[in-house]
């Protein structure tokens, strides 16, 4: 490398180095208050290592939380396996099984998950309610199943239109039906598919908040309402607010760490060969 | 927070076997639209059936005594919802979160963009420990609005946070009121939107007529040029006839507390521009570079003159995303102003107080329906040309 050259990078990596300081500015401000006992969160120490750790912030944030996080379990799992399943029939059905109209039946489909969800939201909570599911965590899986519709089949139709056509002809020649052809030569390909929308379909429904705070109840709030209304209040001291925004993040921020590369494969969904 | 995919992804090379299946598999097609069909029946009904029922509702008065019957009394009224909206003193609050909204869009579009593009930038210069920084830059695209509203509403307390910085080399403490400010600049009467609205539309109109001239389409350019003038001239001579729209004066601007947000939401999302665009980069063939360094370009010229121009596509796609997205920005405004917090208000929150508080169901209606529409605005011509294009891929 040339004396230029080095200078040049010496300067990229001083900019790199800065910039990240700045993005991860938000998570050190939250770990050291959530870290510091309410006493001594004040202005002139607010940037300040705590002198003390005060790990009880985050069992008394949890002992509120804890509710929430079992109903965003369930919630997640549920609503992001059923959502899959059928985004993966689906995509199936859109890129192996075309059809006279196909791709305006697929823009249609698309354009579900552009809409604003206010424009939805009215009668949603209306027919939740007629159907006696408003309020409980059955009325919420339903609308994430079905509103996750468009990006699932989407993200399962680029995945399958990848799988070569001599694969599944030389499997229709063999006599292979619909299930058949899926079960035998599709499914046991889908893996990485199914990776992509478990994540993605798991922390969008995880980070939700609109239909949480407008089709819920109390009991069956999600996570992010819970953090909402522990962080809410005026007169808490922000250690808590900051031990819950950490407990509320971690799953989420665990996937994307463990997992980024699929993540940022859902993010792209597809639209990147990966 | 909801982030639809880059549209690059609907595109897509289909196999296209259909004409080549023996007509024994006729019956598997069947079963194949049986399949299909639940999915489409709920997107019928949960898409489309229900944004027909909100436009009928913001028709109607539901919002009146028992409004969360499970059948409640609805009379239709007209527009009179929306005439409400856009000229009542009552609803002042509605048409400042409009043009809140769109500072907010703006604002995440252009931050969201100029950092990301930047940062893919540097990123592309393949500096060592680059999946490390990647990750840092990515990471709060993976928290939820609540939580970024949370730790942001810590970070930009008056008296806490951010506030400080300026101390540490010797300043004083800065005072600025990042949510709670009532500070208002760039201010216009709400009178003269028509006009503004026009003229702005006319310097777009007489922009793309001078392009078309200058490529040699003459008589598309007057097509274009001929309204642009008609507009300049209402908005100069138009106005004194038009009925005043509101009985008042209304100051409206851009609200300074709305930075704050600003700041939060372009820390979310500018990682995801930046993945965008490195990924275009990445795409772009290295001999296509050297090609270009050989031509005695440096990387600069290489950026600006070999590279941006490719990354054209992921730009519009980028745009559409984010303004989609900022149209609808409601989690990070409630958990980091609060619902009640005018200076900072957008109307997807005024739409949640107004019918999920305020038991205006016909109102809430009328102020989705407007949302829906400014989004559709930028959504429906991308997902026709996306199909287009498909089309001539597959056909």
């Amino acid at each position: 490398m040339t004396a230029r050259m080095t200078w040049a990078r010496i300067l990229l990596y001083a900019v790199l180095i800065i910039v990240s300081l700045v993005y991860l500015t938000p998570i050190y401000m939250t770990v050291i208050t959530a870290l510091k006992a309410p006493a001594d969160i004040n202005l002139e120490t607010a940037w300040q290592t705590p002198s003390r750790l005060n790990w009880g912030s985050f069992g008394q944030a949890y002992a509120k939380l804890g509710p929430n996080i079992m109903n965003s379990i369930i919630l997640a799992v549920t609503a992001t396996i059923l959502s899959s399943m059928m985004g993966s029939l689906n995509g199936y059905v859109f890129s192996k099984w075309r059809f006279k109209g196909n791709d305006i039946v697929f823009t249609l489909l698309l354009f579900g998950m552009f809409i604003p969800y206010q424009i939805i939201l009215i009668p949603l909570f209306q027919t939740l309610r007629q159907m006696h599911m408003y309020g409980g965590l059955p009325g919420l899986i339903l609308a994430h199943v079905v509103y996750g519709l468009p990006i699932t089949t989407l993200i399962f139709r680029n995945f399958y239109a990848q799988i070569p056509a001599s694969l599944t002809e030389s499997a229709q020649i063999d006599g292979a039906g619909f299930f058949k052809l899926y079960a035998r030569v599709i499914f046991p390909l889908s893996i990485p598919g199914f990776v992509v929308t478990f994540i993605w379909q798991f922390t969008q429904i995880w980070n939700e908040f609109l239909w949480g705070i407008t089709l819920t109840k109390y009991a069956s709030n999600p996570i992010t309402v819970g953090l909402a209304q522990l962080a809410g209040g005026e007169a808490v001291s922000w250690n808590l607010p900051m031990a819950g925004s950490i407990i509320a993040a971690i799953p989420v921020l665990l996937i994307y760490v463990l997992m980024g590369r699929y993540f940022i494969r859902g993010l792209l969904a597809g639209s990147v060969k990966g | 927070m909801l982030v639809a995919p880059s549209p690059a992804s609907l595109h897509y090379h289909a196999s296209n076997t259909l004409e080549r299946w023996p007509v024994h598999l006729s019956r598997d097609r069947i079963i194949a639209f049986a399949v299909l069909l639940p999915s489409l029946v709920l997107i019928a009904v949960f898409v489309y059936g229900f944004i027909g029922q909100t436009i009928y509702i913001s028709f109607t008065d539901w919002g009146q005594g028992a409004a969360l019957a499970e059948n409640p009394q609805m009379h239709l009224i007209g527009f009179d919802n929306y005439k409400e909206l856009f000229t009542s003193f009552l609803h002042m609050r509605f048409r400042q979160d409009l043009i809140n909204a769109f500072f907010y869009t703006v604002s995440l579009v252009l931050g969201s963009l100029a950092l990301g593009l930047f940062l893919a930038v540097l990123l592309d210069r393949e500096p060592r420990g680059e999946g490390i920084f990647r990750t840092i830059f990515l990471y709060p695209m993976s928290l939820s609005f609540v939580v970024t509203g949370t730790i942001w509403r810590w970070l930009l307390a008056p008296e806490g946070g951010i506030n400080v910085l300026p101390s540490f080399i010797g300043l004083s403490p800065g005072r600025f009121r990042w949510i709670s400010s009532r500070q208002q600049i760039l201010t216009f009467d709400w009178q003269s939107v028509p006009s503004i609205t026009a003229i702005v539309v006319a310097l777009v109109l007489a922009f793309l007529a001078i392009r078309m001239w200058r490529r040699g389409t003459h008589k598309r350019a007057l097509i274009a040029a001929a309204p642009a003038v008609i507009l300049v001239l209402w908005a100069i001579f138009g106005q004194r006839l038009m009925p005043q729209m509101v009985p008042i004066p209304e100051k409206h601007g851009f609200n300074l507390a709305t930075i704050g947000v600003m700041i939060a939401a372009i820390w979310q999302f500018s990682g995801y521009t930046m993945a965008l665009y490195l990924a275009g980069l990445r795409g772009i063939p290295v001999e296509l570079h050297e090609v270009s360094r050989l031509d005695g370009a440096n990387d600069i010229q290489y950026y600006t003159r070999v590279a941006f121009p490719i990354l054209k596509p992921i730009t519009l796609s980028a745009v559409i995303i984010l303004a989609h997205i900022s149209l609808k920005m409601f989690a990070l405004i409630f958990a980091m102003a609060g619902a009640d917090n005018s200076a900072t208000d957008h109307p997807a929150v005024l739409m949640y107080l107004t019918t999920f508080r305020g038991n205006k169901f016909a109102l809430g209606a009328s102020i989705a329906v407007i949302l829906f529409l400014i989004v559709a605005l930028f959504i429906v011509p991308y997902l026709v040309s996306s199909y287009r294009e498909q089309r001539k891929r597959t056909s």
